[in-house]
């Protein structure tokens, strides 16, 4: 039923992925909850355990200032559960009173089939995978950044109640580790990491031994340098039968962004002008789409050029 | 007490391999379909259905076992390939299957309950909870643990969860959550979780720059080494990169895991199975390696002390490494 979707597409704010400082880290959710036209947000930490603590005392009252702002809150949970405390914190996520986006298959061990959403870390790439999670209790599957169109459209497709979310704006992360390599860029290690990760709000530039701008590292994770768009593929995705549509925050203007996403999906502005619109906003970052069309991942492949 | 010794379990990426590994000693082979059902989906490697049944009786005149690798993820719409794979390691008589998807794993333990199922590394398990969720839902025997644990990290598992726990002995280093990495397709748009070709050599090109060689991975400058210098194969995570202002391997050297020297520790950490990788590998270099560890396995056994066999001329890089065994990666 690509039309009720249409009306119904939800936009959503991703986890933070980077690690911003407390106070950067509240206050961006607060405007996600005054500003940005987004009707989810998605809290918690899903690439080091570490950054937790940091965090902690705010939540509470971010969590009360979005659910006030009428917003759907889920506590996304780590990506890669090794330590025991890791193991306990996942536990305890699984307990609480909030939805929680599932990053390691831990945590659907923890829930014991309560009603959940799959994160985007744990592979569900066709559809056996699919309807197995979805008997188990997932309500909504975020898809794997990999994921082309053509297996998009076949899991979106007689998802029957399963929600299906995408991640349209954003650094796709493309490997995560147990090694934290921004410490290690840094002549550190996990252990003594003084938390360098926090001096790059948007993630730690690396290039080729040539100059080229290549990957993103952010703690114990590798991201795209680009930022993964689908504005273009809005409408496509919305026929296949993607429900959700992800914003993951950078270090930019979110609320600008979130609009133009929203403008595209409500039809009020078409792909090419939001673009045109998202271009100075999100510079010099250069954009990639190729998972989408099934190519060299940090292709951009620009079909839509006017 | 042979029950009680660590299996020895030996890459065969072809009946040749097989055949040369278990007469070196590997009281197990592991192996795949040349299809991109398995992780190593490499051209000229791999087993079609008669040699699976071929490989498999003569392993079991031996007295050795066959696992079979199905363990990549199946893009959606196209299960059907690694369905007749489970359905054809369960017709050779393979002795179980190595697998990592959420709905092969559903479909193998439904369709093919007594087939036991042994969860790969490509699933990145790694805690109790996780493993726990795998026996629950799928009942699966044995867990492959990735690459990033500690010796004690590996042994607070094996005590939590009570599993057959297989670890890898020796090759390559693998930093990365296996299973959930997009870094080659990234750069080749090929995928290493549902096509089974990490870096494939059908992307590799060198290129000559004066004095130097640029390796490079699809249109990817993954390293410049000096002509002459030998460059290692270019994988993403094996790849030297520019962050903070230096060149270097940000993510991993080029150097090989050897646990030859940890045995006992591994042993008494709960291991079951010792896995040894290279499917991609010689038959000469399986036997050699297969050779040096029933030695040094054996030694273990009889509690004989004797020095063991040096393998670093067969080593990525000549170098070798513990990996996470001894300090973990924190």
């Amino acid at each position: 039923m690509p039309n009720e979707n249409a009306k119904t597409a939800k936009l959503t704010l991703g986890p933070l992925l980077h690690h911003w400082t407390p106070e950067a880290r509240r206050d961006f959710y607060f405007r996600a909850a005054d500003e940005m036209p987004v009707d989810s947000v998605y809290v918690g930490e899903v690439i080091c355990s570490k950054r937790e603590p940091f965090f902690q005392d705010h939540l509470p009252e971010v969590i009360d200032r979005l659910k006030s702002a009428g917003k759907e809150v889920v506590m996304s949970t780590l990506a890669l559960v090794t330590q025991p405390r890791e193991v306990k914190a996942i536990r305890e996520a699984a307990d609480a009173d909030l939805i929680v986006e599932a990053n390691d298959v831990a945590c659907l061990e923890a829930l014991h089939g309560r009603p959940h959403i799959i994160g985007p870390f744990i592979n569900v790439f066709n559809e056996g995978a699919r309807d197995f999670v979805a008997k188990n209790g997932a309500f909504r599957v975020v898809l794997p950044v990999e994921a082309p169109a053509t297996s998009i459209k076949v899991l979106a497709d007689n998802a029957g109640k399963l929600e299906i979310e995408v991640l349209v704006f954003g650094k796709q992360t493309l490997s995560i580790a147990m090694r934290c390599y921004h410490a290690r860029a840094n002549g550190l290690t996990k252990d003594s990491c003084q938390f360098v990760c926090g001096l790059d709000p948007n993630g730690l530039n690396a290039t080729t031994v040539t100059g080229d701008d290549i990957l993103t590292i952010n703690g114990t994770s590798t991201m795209s340098n680009g930022y993964g768009v689908l504005l273009h593929e809005l409408d496509a995705l919305r026929t296949m039968g993607v429900t959700h549509f992800r914003l993951s925050p950078q270090a930019v203007d979110m609320v600008d962004v979130a609009r133009l996403f929203r403008d595209t999906l409500d039809g009020k502005l078409a792909p090419g002008e939001a673009e045109a619109k998202l271009r100075p906003l999100t510079e010099p970052v250069p954009y990639v789409n190729g998972f989408y069309y099934g190519r060299v991942g940090l292709s951009w492949n620009d079909r839509h050029a006017a | 007490m042979t029950h009680h010794s660590l299996e020895l379990l030996s890459p065969a990426g072809n009946p040749a391999a097989l055949r040369a590994a278990i007469e070196a000693g590997a009281d197990a082979v592991y192996c795949g379909f040349a299809d991109r059902t398995n992780a190593r989906n490499y051209p000229g490697l791999n087993f079609d259905v008669d040699e699976m049944v071929e490989g498999v009786a003569f392993a079991h005149s031996k007295g050795a076992k066959v696992l079979v690798a199905i363990n990549t993820f199946p893009p959606a719409g196209e299960m059907k390939s690694w369905k007749d794979a489970i359905d054809n390691a369960a017709m050779a008589g393979a002795d179980a299957v190595i697998l990592a998807d959420i709905g092969v794993l559903d479909y193998a333990a439904n369709k093919h309950p007594n087939l036991r199922r042994h969860l790969s590394v490509q699933a990145s398990a790694a805690n109790p909870l996780s493993i726990n969720y795998y026996r629950d839902q799928f009942g699966v025997k044995r867990v492959v643990l990735p690459r990033i644990l500690s010796v004690d990290e590996v042994a607070h598992v094996a005590k939590e969860t009570g599993m057959e726990i297989e670890v890898f002995g020796y090759g390559s280093v693998g930093p990365m959550s296996e299973g959930r990495c997009f870094l080659s397709s990234y750069m080749t748009g090929l995928s290493p979780t549902s096509e089974g070709a990490c870096a494939p050599a059908s992307h590799v090109t060198y290129k000559e720059e004066g004095d130097f060689v640029l390796s490079c991975l699809g249109d990817v400058v993954l390293n410049r080494v000096a002509k002459g210098e030998g460059a290692a194969y270019p994988t993403p995570c094996k790849a030297r990169y520019v962050a903070c202002g230096k060149a270097g391997y940000i993510f991993e050297e080029p150097i090989a895991l050897n646990a030859l020297d940890i045995l006992p520790e591994l042993k008494k950490a709960g291991v079951t199975a010792l896995k040894i990788e290279g499917r991609q590998r010689s038959k000469a270099y399986v036997a050699e390696v297969v050779s040096a560890f029933r030695k040094a396995l054996d030694a273990v056994e009889t509690g004989e002390t004797r020095s063991t066999d040096d393998l670093s001329d067969l080593s990525e890089g000549g170098r070798q490494t513990f990996g996470a065994y001894k300090k973990g990666w924190r």
